[in-house]
Order: structure tokens, then sequence, then C-alpha cells
């Protein structure tokens, strides 16, 4: 039974939190554990928050800027760099509650891209802003700005000279050209033994991207949060599905979504909206419509998604090798995991 | 048939739309060019298609470049997206100031780019790096856009991507509305009719084959924001292709995103079996809330079907048969 709160809860909480799909399977022991603790504390935050009542929209928000905080995850400062070696970050948010959204694009030095979204949903005339504009507004609004260097790890510029050389046909997993299709093949047995890729790199140098939160709060309220860095050694001006409604992010009434993986695939399946679609349209339950999202409109993409739905589910999904995750809900499950 | 049901067997279709949201006092002599241009278009398109041309390539060369709203800044930031139905590639673009065809460069970023969608700086390194048409930024500029501008700055304080309103902005638009002409004043993305400048161009084509594929393009809302990204370069929301149909809308970018309208006019047809026409319909009544948009859109047997809830949209419809027909009112 809940406890105490101003309005009566007539809903049962649950809430998920990523941190990327495509792990690498190598992954030390010690980093896997990092992971789950970081997803952990994550999420407990979001229990207390929703265990106080606040609005859904408020903890997805208050999650993900956790998660962009702590350099781990590719999202904020421990971002993925572009070719250039620099930051630009990207990420949306949506309230399921009569559907609003906000999102960012090219976010260089604001501390929480995150918030921004935020308040381009809350305070400014429209849904979508990037890159220049997105910056001038958030000095207009005063949030907190840092050096672009910021972001930076060291980690992170290791992987970036690591991603250049092993990365002659990085491409988004487009539905491979011939041409690319047999560079892919040829690199892929080159490079090691046809080993696991994610977006074209092997997964030794691939940072998972994106991290997302969705809640459902005690009212059945849903909503959801996305923010990445984007894809490791990624030309400027290269815009994911994080930042895309429908697409990495998505929340209505029946449920809110957050994927994470390879940016075209996710584009092209409009992924988030789809688990909504199947639920409103198909008459699906949030398993089910997690399940046939991932497995049936993917093709050759690899990615993963988390999901409640209204009525308090919780649901994950991904078809590659690996995803950060966890989640709990009010009547006691909770789960924290990295691969199957 | 246009807005009909009629389908045609191995037929191609094609329809393209000028944007919704139309001053109903537009003048007779500007109906009379735009239903020109439309038509010449379609004629173009036609053309190709009958040739057995793919839809993908099927696109009538707009010049929404030439002619897009300015930023508040007066300066143009054009966006695009083009979507192949057969496997769903897609390409986008986003902050081009320079490149003299938007939708050219968003296809370039589908097949000769490692990503799908590039915007600003990046978007026009790339342009560069392919070599397409580039010109100065006050290429785009018209006169007429400069007043419209300052219309639209005089009239607007209260401009907004017709969010979902806070009820702030609700009483200032009831106000302004009440003020300016009697509370009979009507309004697109905070603006008046007489200085809203439609936005957007798309086309979208079945080809004899029955493959599908969607175009759009647009320099998006008057006195916005630099950097303010709309629906059109977003897949699932101004533009969708796949097996199932093809889509291309207009109007009030926050509402078309949040209804990912595009999408769901073939999730309707894939998931809940409608026919082309009843997805549209659906979805311009259903997903749209209080926001003003409309969409055109063809399927993959061959149909064509338009439909919008605001006063007019520039539209055109063609197909195999010998149809053709543009309109511009209900």
């Amino acid at each position: 039974m809940c406890g105490g709160g101003v309005e009566r809860r007539t809903h049962r909480w649950a809430i998920a939190v990523h941190g990327g799909a495509g792990v690498d399977p190598n992954l030390p022991p010690e980093k896997q554990e990092q992971a789950k603790q970081l997803l952990a504390r994550c999420l407990h935050l979001g229990v207390a928050a929703l265990r106080s009542d606040l609005a859904a929209v408020d903890v997805v928000e208050l999650v993900v800027k956790e998660l962009e905080t702590d350099p781990f995850f590719n999202s904020g400062r421990g971002s993925a760099l572009t070719r250039k070696g620099t930051v630009e970050m990207e990420a949306s948010i949506m309230d399921g509650v009569r559907r609003r959204c906000g999102a960012v694009s090219g976010v260089t030095t604001v501390k929480n891209p995150i918030s921004l979204a935020r308040l381009v949903m809350d305070r400014s005339p429209h849904s979508y802003l990037a890159f220049h504009g997105a910056e001038e507004f958030a000095r207009q609004q005063g949030v907190e700005t840092v050096d672009n260097g910021y972001f930076i790890t060291e980690d992170n510029v290791g992987m970036l000279k690591q991603a250049k050389e092993a990365d002659s046909i990085l491409f988004d997993y487009r539905v491979p050209l011939p041409a690319a299709c047999s560079a892919a093949a040829a690199a892929a047995a080159g490079l090691d033994g046809g080993g696991v890729k994610m977006n074209g790199m092997p997964l030794s140098v691939y940072a998972p991207e994106t991290v997302g939160c969705v809640v459902v709060d005690g009212l059945g309220r849903c909503a959801a949060a996305t923010s990445t860095g984007g894809l490791m050694n990624k030309m400027e001006g290269r815009i994911g599905d994080s930042p895309l409604i429908g697409a990495g992010t998505y929340a209505c009434e029946v449920c809110a979504v957050s994927c994470t993986g390879e940016g075209e695939a996710i584009i092209r399946s409009t992924l988030a909206r789809e688990v909504a679609a199947l639920m409103e349209y198909k008459g699906m339950s949030l398993r089910e419509a997690v399940d046939y999202a991932v497995e049936e409109r993917l093709d050759e993409g690899k990615a993963g998604l988390i999901a409640v739905s209204s009525s308090g589910d919780v649901a994950y999904g991904f078809n590659c090798v690996g995803m950060f995750r966890a989640y709990a809900t009010e009547d006691g499950f909770y789960h924290v995991g990295i691969w199957d | 048939m246009c807005g009909g049901n009629v389908i045609v067997e191995r037929g191609w279709a094609i329809a393209v739309h000028g944007g919704a949201g139309v001053d109903p006092e537009l003048p007779p002599e500007r109906q009379e060019q735009a239903k020109q241009v439309l038509r010449r278009c379609l004629q173009l398109g036609s053309s190709a298609l009958r040739a057995g041309g793919a839809a993908i390539d099927t696109d009538p060369t707009f010049n929404s470049g030439r002619g897009s709203a300015l930023t508040s800044k007066g300066t143009v930031e054009m966006e695009a997206s083009i979507m192949d139905g057969p496997r769903r590639r897609c390409g986008a673009v986003s902050g081009l100031t320079t490149v003299k065809n938007p939708i050219s460069l968003a296809r370039l970023v589908m097949d000769r780019s490692p990503h799908s969608y590039l915007a600003f700086d990046g978007a026009e390194e790339f342009a560069r790096e392919q070599g397409v048409e580039v010109v100065e930024n006050d290429y785009f500029i018209t006169e007429e856009n400069v007043g419209m501008l300052k219309l639209a700055k005089e009239a607007n304080t209260i401009l907004f991507d017709y969010r979902v309103p806070l009820a702030e902005t609700c009483s200032k638009a009831a106000a302004a509305a009440a003020a300016e002409d009697g509370g009979g004043l009507q309004m697109m993305n905070g603006l008046p009719l007489s200085v809203y400048a439609q936005e957007t161009v798309g086309c979208v084509v079945v080809d004899s084959q029955g493959r599908c594929a969607a175009a759009t393009s647009t320099g998006g809302l008057m006195n916005k924001k630099s950097g303010r990204i709309g629906d059109s370069p977003i897949i699932g929301a101004g533009t969708y292709a796949c097996g199932a149909c093809a889509v291309s809308c207009t109007g009030e970018g926050e509402a078309i995103l949040r209804g990912t309208l595009a999408r769901d006019v073939a999730a309707l047809m894939e998931y809940k079996g409608l026919s082309l026409q009843e997805a549209v319909d659906f979805v311009i009544k259903e997903r749209l809330d209080e926001g003003m948009a409309g969409l055109i859109a063809v399927s993959g047997t061959g149909d064509v079907a338009y439909g919008f809830n605001c006063t007019g949209m520039f539209r055109g419809c063609a197909s195999s048969d010998g149809f053709l027909d543009v309109g511009i009112w209900n």
C-alpha cells in the first residue's frame, strides 16, 4: 500500500533506467559491477522520488540528470566523441500527459542536456532546438554551462583513437549497400575474426549510446527521457535517434519508452512510437508490444528499449549483445542486469 | 480519384503539397499561381512515373529553398527529409543556410553518408564534400518574406509552435484573437493566417512496381528562433514511407511531432487494417488534438489521399488512370 502523499495514489508506480545497448562481452567484471551500482543508485533516486509523489516527468528528468552527470555512461560527462574529438550531446523528454515534448541536439556546453530539453518543452515556443540556437536558449535560460572539455574523459579519447583505427567502414548500421556490405564483411573477418559489431564498430571500441528513464507515477502518468553523446567518431552535426520523438523517446497515455542502439535502425523503425502503437492499435500488452517491436521492426538493426505502461507494467527488450538496465515496481519487483 | 478509395492495380500515383493553413483572403491570382505550380510539379512527376521511374527518384524539383520563411534574425534555415519505402531507408537535414536544394542533400545523407540525419555546420560541411550547388543565404530571402517577418514580429507577442497551451498563452491568444478582429481571427502556429507563411512542400509517390517514397522540405516557421527544428526532417512525424504507404505532412510542427502523424497513417493500415483514406481521416481527426495540420499520402496499391483540419492546403494528385486534380480549399 502506498505511503503518504497529498493526492491519493490511484495507480502503481514503476520505473526503468538504461545505460545503453551493445555491450562488450569482454567488459571487465569490475566495470560491470560499477555499471550495475550506478544503475541501482539512479533507480533508487527515482524510486524515492516516486514515493514522495513527484510527477513522472520530473522523475525522469531527475534520474537522467544523474546518469548524465556520472561519467560512466555515454551521455553528458563521458559522452562519446565526434571525429574531431569534441562532444555534441542531444536529449529529449516527453510527458505522456498531453504528449508534450522537448528536445535538443548539438549541445556543447550545457551540463545537463536533458534539463535543457525540459526547458525547451516548458519555456520555449518550440519543441526542438539545436546547435547554436540551443546554446543561445541555454544562456537565455541561465542554465549551468561549462567548457566542452568538461565532458571529455580520458577513456573516451582512447576509445576515439581505437575507433578511428578500427573504423574505415563506420556506418550508422544503415540497410547496407552492396559496397559497404562487402567491405563490412571483409573488415569483420579481418579485424577480429568475425566478432560482433554495433554501428559498424567492434563491441570492444563501441561506446553504448545513450541513457534513459521511463516512469509511470502513482497517478498513472507516464513519461520518458533519453540523453546521449551519440556515436563514437561521428561526423559533426550527426543527429541520432535520442532526440527524435517517436524514435528514441515516446510517452503517451498508455506507456513510455526510451530506446538505445543503432540510431538509423531506431529512426527508420520509429521504435518508441511503435510500442505504443501496437498497444493502441493492435491491443497488445506492454510485454507483447516490446517483444514485437524488437523482433519485427528492426530488420538487421541492433537496439534495445525500456518501457512502462500506465497500468504499472515494466518491460525491456534488446536484440544485441547486452543492455545496461534496471527496473523497479511498487509491487516490489527489482532487477539490475546487463546480459540476456 | 483524389481523396477517394479507388484501387488501381499496378498503377502509379503521386501527390504534392505546398503547405497547409492558407489565408482565406488570398487573392485569386495568387491562388491560380499556386495551382499552376502544383500542376507543373504533378506533370513533371507523372512523366517520370509514366516512363517507369522509381518512386524515390520521382521528386519534382521544388524550389522551396527560395522564399523560405525567415528566422527571427531574418535569415533562412532550411530542413528536409526523404524516405524510401522498400527498405525504409531515410535521410534528413536541418539548419541548411546555403544549399540550393535541401531535399537533394537529404538524399545524399541517405545514400552517401554513414548517418541518417545531419544538421547545421555538419550538414553544410557534408554539402561541400559532396559538391552540391551552394549559394549565399540571401538568395533564399524574398522581399515578400522580409515584409511578412515584420508583420509576424508585430502580430506575434504570443508566437508558439501550437504547443498544448499553458494557461498563460491560452488567455493571451484568446485576448489577441478577440482584440484584432472581433474574435473571428483564424490562427496557425499562433500567427494570423494573413501573415502565416505556409510551411513546407512535400511529395509522395507510388510507382508502377508498388514502391512508395516520401519527401518533405521546408524553411520552417516564420519568426522562428534560429536553431528551431520542426516536423519536416523528423522521420515518423513529417515524413514516412514503408511498404504500405508514403506520407508527407504540413502544418503546426509540434502537433505533427507529438502526433507522430506520418507514421500513424501507416501504423493504422498495418495494425488496424484501415484503408489509406480511413487511416488519413483517423489521423487528422484523432491524433492532432487542438493542432492544425494536413497531409498527403499514397498506398502501395496505388491509392492516393489527403486530409487537413485547417483552412486550406495547397495540394494536387495524379494517377496512372489519367486522374489529375489540384486544390486549395475543402
